[in-house]
C-alpha cells in the first residue's frame, strides 16, 4: 500500500490511478455494451441476462452479492478516476496562471482536448442512466425486472434516445484518447506498438459507442418494440 | 517584405505586461527571425525607446537559450527548428505575427520575452546525473553498450532544455524534458545503480516546481526542436512505476 | 622591423610607436625531467591541501562551459567550496555546446598506430610549432582519462555494433582517434560536465549564480582574491571573494562581430584581468574555419559553422572565369577550378583549416567567389552522390544538409553548398604557466580563455579535449598546490580593495548609461568587426595593421562619446551588457593588431603576407619568433610591454608544414 500511496502523491501516480481505474471502466463499458446487444435476441434473453447478473456466483455468493461487489468496484473506480482528474485539473489550472493571447494547437486531437468536458458529460449521463434504467426514478413507465420493456419504452421517447446517442458519442471520444493514453501512462507504449495501440483505441471507441447507439436507433426505427 | 508584430512587453517581473504593435518594413526574407527583432530593436534604440528583450545566444539551434511563442506556436511554425534558425521566408508579406514569452507558473517572466527556466536546472540537480567523481572512472571500453541502446539514449540526450515542451503543453507540463533525461540515463548500463532513486527524485522535483501533468496530448513532442519522442514519456512512466514498486525507502 | 625587435629588446618599435617598456623572459614553471615524466613528477612534488582543510577554501569559477563546469564539479568533489558564475540562464548553455565534430583521445582503439606521443606530435605540428611541448604532452596524456570519465557519466558516444566506442578520423588526421556523439559531441560532453556540476549544486557544494556577469577582478596584495559581478536581472553590482579565481570564459572571436561564437561570448573577464596585471598571450592567433555558411546580407548577426567532416566527401571549387554568374550546374567541368585538389594534391579538400580558409579568400579576392557579394565558394557533393547514392550521403550528413537548407533555403542535394570561412576559435588568451596560473598569483585561466595548448593553429576535435583536460584533470591538481601555500579566507570583502573595484565598476556602468549619444552599440561592434576582419583577418600585412591601429583608438574614442545605451541599469538591459563587452573588444582589438604587427612571420592562423614561400604558403621564422608573446597592460593608450616565453623543442624537430 505504501508504494501505491507514494506513487499517487506524484502527478504521474495520479495518472496511473486514472489509467488503472480507466482500465476497469473500459472493461465494464465493453461488457455492458455486449450485454446490451442481447436485446436483439428478444425480451426473454435480455431479461434472463439481467437476472443472471444477480444470480451469478450462487450458491457460493448469495443473490446479488457479486453484482454489488462489481458495483462497488466500479463506483470506487469512478470516484478515484474523478478525484484524480479533479486534482490534476486543478494543478494544471495553476500551472499557467497567465494564458497566451494566441495559442495554436498543432498536434492535439479534439478528443484529447475534451477529456475533462467529456468526462463530466459521461458522469452526468451515468447518474441519469442509473435513475432511468436501474432505479426507474427517471423513467415514466418503469417495470421492475422487465429490462426489455424498460429499454424499449424508454427509447421510444425521442429526446431520451438523443441524450443517449449524444452521451455515447462523448464516450466514444473519451475512449478514443483514453484507451491509448492508458497504455502511454502505464509505460506500455513505444513507437513499435503505437500504431497498434492507436488502432485498438479507435476500435474500442467505435465498438462501444456504435454498439450502444444501435439500440436507441433500432427502437426509434421501430425495429425493436 | 513587411510584417506587423504584436509583441509582449513587460518592464520587469512584477510589472503588468501588454501586447504592443510594431510595423516592420523592408525585411529580407533571408533574415532570421531574431535578426528581424534585432532590426526592430535598432529602430527602437534610434527612437530612444527600450528595445525588446529576448533570450538568445548561440543562434545555431543548440544552446536552447532562445524561446518565443510565435503565432501561438513554440519556436514558430517550422518543424524541428528553434526560433534562432527560423527565417522570415516562413512568413508572408503583410502577416501579423504574435510574439509572446513562454507561459508557465514555473517559468516566470523576467522582462518582455525573457523567462526564468531555473526549474529545469533544479530538476537535473535532483538526480539527472550519474554520480561519478573525477578520476574514478574505469577504462571506457570495459562497459560495452549495445549500439541500439546507445542510439536511443542519444535521441533522448539531444534535448536542449529550451522549454518549448512546457510552453506548448496546454497543462504546462515538464514531462518531456524530465522524461528525456531519465530515459537517457536509464538506457545506459552506467545509469543503472541510481536508476530508481533518480526517477523518483526528479519527478518529485518536477512536481514541486509546479508544472502541470501530462495528458498525453503530444503538443510537446511536435513543438520540440530536437524531435524528442513521446515514447520517452511512456518510458518515464514505466520507470517511475517500477521504481516506486521496488523502492526500499 | 621585427628582427630589430629581437635584437634590441629594450627599445622596441611596434605599431609605429616607440616603447620603452622593459621586456622580461617569462618562466613557465615547466617541471624538469623527461617529457613523459614531467606531469607525474610534478603531481608528486606539488603541495597538497589537507582534506579536512579543503572546505575552508573558496574557489571562484567564472564560466560554466567544458572547462568551468568540469573544474567546478571536480573541485567541489575534492571538498573545496566553489562559487560558479555564468551569464546565461543556465550553466548548460555555455558555447562549448555548439561543438559538432568530436573529441580526440590517444586511445589507439583502432590499432592504427596512434599513441600519446603521436597525438602530442600532431598537436605541436598542427599548432605550427608555437605551443609549449610540456603542456601539449600532458594534454595528450590525460586525453585518455577524459574519455573514461565522460563514458562513466553516461555521455552517449557513438558505438560499434559490438558495443565498443566508435572512432573516426577528423580534420585530416592520419589516425582515427576522434570520439563523437552524432554531430553534437560538444553538447553531450558539456551536458556530462553540467550534470556533475548540478549534482554538486544539489549537494550544496557549489553555489551557482546564473545571469551574472563578471565585470572586474579584485587583486589584493598582488593576489587574485575576488571578482565584481553584475546581476543581469536586478542590475546589482556585487563583490565576491575567494582564495583563488579561475577564469573559464571562452574565446574572444566576437571581436570580429561576425563569428561562429555565441552572441554573448565576450572578452570582458579576461580583458579586465589583463588590465589588472595578467599578461595576454599571442592575442593575434585566430582560427578561421573554412566551412561556414556565407553571409547573406547586412542584417547578418552571426555565422553558422558546418562540421568540416563535410570536406570528406564534398569538393571545393570556384569558376575559372571571374564574374561567372552562371548557375553552378551550367558551368562545365573544364571551367571549374578545384583549387584545393590542384594546389594540395595529397591532402586535397582535407587540407588544414588555415590553408583551406586562406585559399577560399584568395579565390574570392581574385573575383572568383560565388553567391551574394562574391563571398563564397562551392562545396559540391554531386560526385559523392553519384558515387555513393543520396541515401548514403543523407546518412552521413543529413542533419548538416537540413541545417544548411533551413538557413539558406537551398537544397544541397541538388545544388552545391556555398561556404565561406568564418572566425571560429582564438588560440590566444591569457598567458598561463604549466600550472594554468596567470601572471597574477591566484588567478587561473582554463580552456579557450587561456593561450596554452594549440600554438598558432588548433586541430579539429582538440578544443573539447583541452577544455576538459584543464577542468577535470589539470586544474584540480595544480590549484591545490597554490591553495596549500595561502591561508584560507585571507581576504576582507569589506576591505578597501573590494570597495574600490566595486566603485570603479559602478562608475563605468553609470558612465555607459549617461553618454546618451547617437550611435547604437551594435553599430560600433559592426564597425570594429569590419576593421578587424579586413586588417587582422585571414591575411595580414604591415600597412593594414597600422591602418587598423589608427582606426581602432579613434573608434574607441567615439564610442565613449557617442554610444547610446537605452533603458535602465537596474533591470535586464541587454544594450548595457553589450556596451560593456564592446568597450572591452575595442581595447582588445588594438592589442591583437599590435601583436599581429610585431610578429612578422606567418604561422598557423596568423598569416603575414610579407612572410610566405614562393608558392604562397605560410613561412615561419623560427630564429626570431619561436616564442610566446605575452603582453602586459600599462594603461589605456599606452604601449603595452612585450614579454617573451621562449619555446624550446626538445622532442620534436621543427619543420615547415607541408600538405602538398
Amino acid at each position: 500500500m505504501a508504494p501505491a500511496l507514494a506513487l499517487y502523491r506524484s502527478t504521474i501516480g495520479k495518472k496511473v490511478a486514472m489509467a488503472l481505474t480507466g482500465l476497469i471502466l473500459v472493461g465494464f463499458v465493453v461488457a455492458h455494451m455486449l450485454g446490451n446487444l442481447k436485446i436483439f435476441t428478444g425480451s426473454q434473453h435480455l431479461n434472463e441476462y439481467g437476472e443472471f447478473l444477480r444470480t451469478v456466483g450462487e450458491p457460493l455468493f448469495p443473490y446479488s452479492v457479486l453484482l454489488w461487489i462489481a458495483r462497488i468496484v466500479l463506483l470506487g473506480s469512478v470516484v478515484v478516476h474523478i478525484v484524480a482528474a479533479t486534482q490534476l485539473t486543478m494543478l494544471d489550472r495553476a500551472s499557467r496562471p497567465e494564458r497566451y493571447v494566441f495559442h495554436k494547437k498543432q498536434q492535439a486531437t479534439y478528443a484529447s482536448l475534451t477529456m475533462r468536458w467529456g468526462g463530466l458529460i459521461i458522469l452526468l449521463f451515468v447518474i441519469y442512466h442509473i435513475l432511468h434504467f436501474t432505479t426507474g426514478a427517471a423513467h415514466g413507465n418503469f417495470i421492475e425486472g422487465d429490462v426489455y420493456h424498460n429499454v424499449v419504452s424508454g427509447f421510444q421517447v425521442w429526446y431520451v434516445s438523443v441524450v443517449y446517442i449524444a452521451a455515447m458519442v462523448a464516450l466514444g471520444f473519451h475512449l478514443y484518447h483514453g484507451v491509448w493514453s492508458m497504455f502511454q501512462t502505464l509505460g506500455l507504449n513505444s513507437s513499435k506498438w503505437n500504431g497498434l495501440l492507436r488502432g485498438l483505441s479507435v476500435l474500442t471507441a467505435l465498438v462501444v459507442a456504435g454498439g450502444n447507439i444501435l439500440i436507441p436507433v433500432a427502437v426509434l426505427a421501430g425495429f425493436l418494440s | 517584405m513587411n510584417v506587423t508584430l504584436q509583441v509582449w512587453r513587460q518592464k520587469n517581473a512584477t510589472a503588468k505586461g501588454q501586447m504592443v504593435k510594431y510595423e516592420v518594413k523592408n525585411i529580407s526574407p533571408d533574415t532570421s527571425f531574431l535578426e528581424m527583432l534585432d532590426i526592430v530593436n535598432q529602430e527602437l534604440i534610434a527612437r530612444d525607446e527600450d528595445p525588446i528583450a529576448f533570450d538568445h545566444d548561440c543562434r545555431e539551434g543548440i544552446c536552447g537559450m532562445c524561446s518565443l511563442m510565435i503565432n501561438g506556436m513554440a519556436h514558430g511554425p517550422e518543424h524541428a527548428t528553434t526560433t534562432c534558425q527560423l527565417h522570415m521566408r516562413s512568413f508572408k508579406d503583410g502577416d501579423t505575427i504574435y510574439v509572446e514569452p513562454w507561459r508557465a507558473r514555473s517559468f516566470p517572466v523576467l522582462k518582455d520575452l525573457i523567462v526564468d527556466r531555473g526549474a529545469f536546472d533544479r530538476i537535473i540537480a535532483a538526480g539527472g546525473y550519474i554520480s561519478v567523481s573525477t578520476g574514478s572512472a574505469p577504462e571506457a571500453n570495459v562497459i560495452p553498450v549495445p549500439k541500439e541502446n546507445s542510439d536511443l539514449a542519444m535521441d533522448a540526450a539531444a534535448c536542449i532544455a529550451c522549454g518549448a515542451c512546457v510552453a506548448a503543453c496546454p497543462n504546462a507540463s515538464a514531462m518531456l524534458f524530465t522524461a528525456a533525461k531519465v530515459s537517457h540515463l536509464a538506457l545506459l548500463p552506467q545509469g543503472q545503480p541510481e536508476r530508481h532513486k533518480r526517477v523518483i527524485d526528479m519527478v518529485r522535483q518536477m512536481d514541486d516546481e509546479g508544472f502541470g501533468h501530462c495528458t498525453n496530448i503530444g503538443e510537446c513532442s511536435i513543438a520540440c526542436p530536437k524531435e524528442i519522442s513521446m515514447d520517452f514519456i511512456s518510458m518515464l512512466n514505466r520507470e517511475l512505476i517500477k521504481a516506486t514498486a521496488t523502492n526500499k525507502e | 622591423m621585427a628582427t630589430d625587435t629581437q635584437q634590441r629588446p629594450a627599445t622596441t618599435e611596434v605599431g609605429g610607436r616607440r616603447s620603452m617598456g622593459f621586456e622580461s623572459t617569462l618562466d613557465a614553471q615547466i617541471p624538469p625531467g623527461p617529457l613523459q615524466d614531467k606531469w607525474d613528477t610534478h603531481r608528486f612534488k606539488m603541495k597538497l591541501v589537507n582534506p579536512a582543510n579543503k572546505r575552508k577554501y573558496t574557489v571562484i569559477m567564472v564560466g560554466s562551459g567544458l572547462g568551468g563546469a568540469s573544474a567546478a564539479a571536480s573541485l567541489a568533489e575534492l571538498g573545496y567550496k566553489v562559487k560558479c558564475f555564468c551569464y546565461q540562464d543556465s550553466p548548460r548553455r555555455a558555447h562549448s555546446i555548439a561543438a559538432q565534430g568530436g573529441i580526440n583521445a590517444a586511445k589507439n582503439y583502432r590499432n592504427d598506430g596512434d599513441s600519446i606521443f603521436r597525438l602530442f606530435y600532431d598537436t605541436i605540428k598542427g599548432g605550427d610549432f608555437r605551443a609549449r611541448e610540456a603542456n601539449v604532452y600532458r594534454l595528450a596524456q590525460v586525453s585518455v582519462n577524459i574519455i573514461d570519465q565522460c563514458v562513466a557519466q553516461g555521455v552517449p558516444f557513438a558505438r560499434e555494433y559490438g558495443g565498443q566506442l566508435d572512432n573516426r578520423s577528423f580534420g585530416g588526421a592520419q589516425v582515427s582517434r576522434t570520439f563523437y556523439a552524432r554531430g553534437q559531441t560538444g553538447q553531450q560532453l558539456l551536458l556530462g560536465a553540467y550534470q556533475q556540476l548540478e549534482r554538486q549544486i544539489g549537494l550544496g557544494n557549489v553555489e551557482m549564480d546564473t545571469r551574472t556577469e563578471m565585470l572586474d577582478l579584485v587583486v589584493v596584495n598582488g593576489r587574485a582574491k575576488g571578482i565584481i559581478t553584475r546581476d543581469m536581472v536586478t542590475g546589482k553590482i556585487e563583490a565576491h571573494a575567494g582564495d583563488a579565481v579561475v577564469l573559464a570564459t571562452g574565446g574572444y572571436g566576437n571581436v570580429f562581430h561576425l563569428s561562429t561564437n555565441a552572441k554573448g561570448s565576450n572578452t570582458t573577464a579576461i580583458w579586465r584581468a589583463h588590465r589588472k596585471g595578467a599578461f595576454f598571450g599571442n592575442p593575434c592567433y585566430t582560427q578561421i574555419h573554412p566551412t561556414c555558411i556565407p553571409v547573406s546580407g547586412e542584417h547578418q548577426s552571426k555565422l553558422t559553422l558546418m562540421s568540416e567532416s563535410l570536406r570528406n566527401d564534398g569538393r571545393v571549387w570556384v569558376p575559372k572565369r571571374p564574374g561567372d554568374t552562371r548557375p553552378p550546374h551550367e558551368i562545365p567541368e573544364a571551367e571549374r577550378d578545384y583549387y584545393l585538389e590542384r594546389k594540395y594534391p595529397s591532402f586535397g579538400n582535407l587540407a588544414p583549416r588555415d590553408i583551406s580558409s586562406r585559399s577560399a579568400k584568395e579565390a574570392c579576392d581574385a573575383g572568383l567567389g560565388v553567391g551574394p557579394g562574391g563571398l563564397g565558394v562551392y562545396l559540391d557533393f554531386a560526385d559523392a552522390i553519384q558515387r555513393l547514392g543520396v541515401a548514403k550521403i543523407r546518412e552521413r550528413y543529413g542533419n548538416l544538409f537540413d541545417m544548411y537548407q533551413r538557413i539558406t533555403a537551398e537544397n544541397p542535394y541538388e545544388v552545391p553548398m556555398r561556404i565561406y570561412p568564418a572566425v571560429h576559435y582564438t588560440m590566444g588568451g591569457l598567458w598561463v604557466d604549466y600550472n594554468l596560473m596567470s601572471t597574477i598569483p591566484g588567478l587561473f585561466v582554463i580552456g579557450e580563455a587561456n593561450f596554452s595548448d594549440h600554438g598558432a593553429n588548433r586541430l579539429g576535435a582538440s578544443a573539447l579535449m583541452q577544455g576538459l583536460a584543464d577542468g577535470y584533470f589539470v586544474l584540480p591538481n595544480t590549484i591545490g598546490d597554490y591553495l596549500a601555500q595561502v591561508k584560507p579566507g585571507d581576504y576582507n570583502l569589506a576591505g578597501d580593495e573590494f570597495r574600490q573595484v566595486q566603485e570603479d565598476v559602478s562608475e563605468r556602468t553609470n558612465r555607459l548609461m549617461s553618454i546618451k549619444g547617437k550611435r547604437s552599440v551594435d553599430s560600433f561592434h559592426r564597425e570594429l568587426g569590419r576593421i578587424m576582419w579586413d586588417e587582422c583577418g585571414m591575411a595580414r600585412n604591415e600597412q593594414g595593421l597600422k591602418r587598423a591601429l589608427e582606426q581602432i583608438p579613434e573608434l574607441r574614442a567615439e564610442f565613449w562619446e557617442n554610444v547610446r545605451v537605452t533603458g535602465e541599469a537596474t533591470n535586464i538591459n541587454q544594450e548595457l551588457e553589450k556596451a560593456g563587452r564592446v568597450a572591452d573588444f575595442l581595447e582588445l582589438g588594438e592589442l591583437m593588431c599590435l601583436d599581429a604587427l610585431h610578429r612578422t612571420e606567418s604561422c598557423g592562423g596568423h598569416f603575414r603576407e610579407e612572410s610566405q614561400t614562393e608558392e604562397g604558403e605560410a613561412l615561419r621564422d623560427d630564429d626570431h619568433f619561436a616564442y610566446v608573446a605575452a603582453w602586459e597592460f600599462r594603461g589605456l593608450n599606452q604601449q603595452p610591454v612585450l614579454h617573451r616565453e621562449p619555446l624550446s623543442f626538445e622532442n620534436v624537430q621543427l619543420a615547415q608544414r607541408s600538405y602538398k
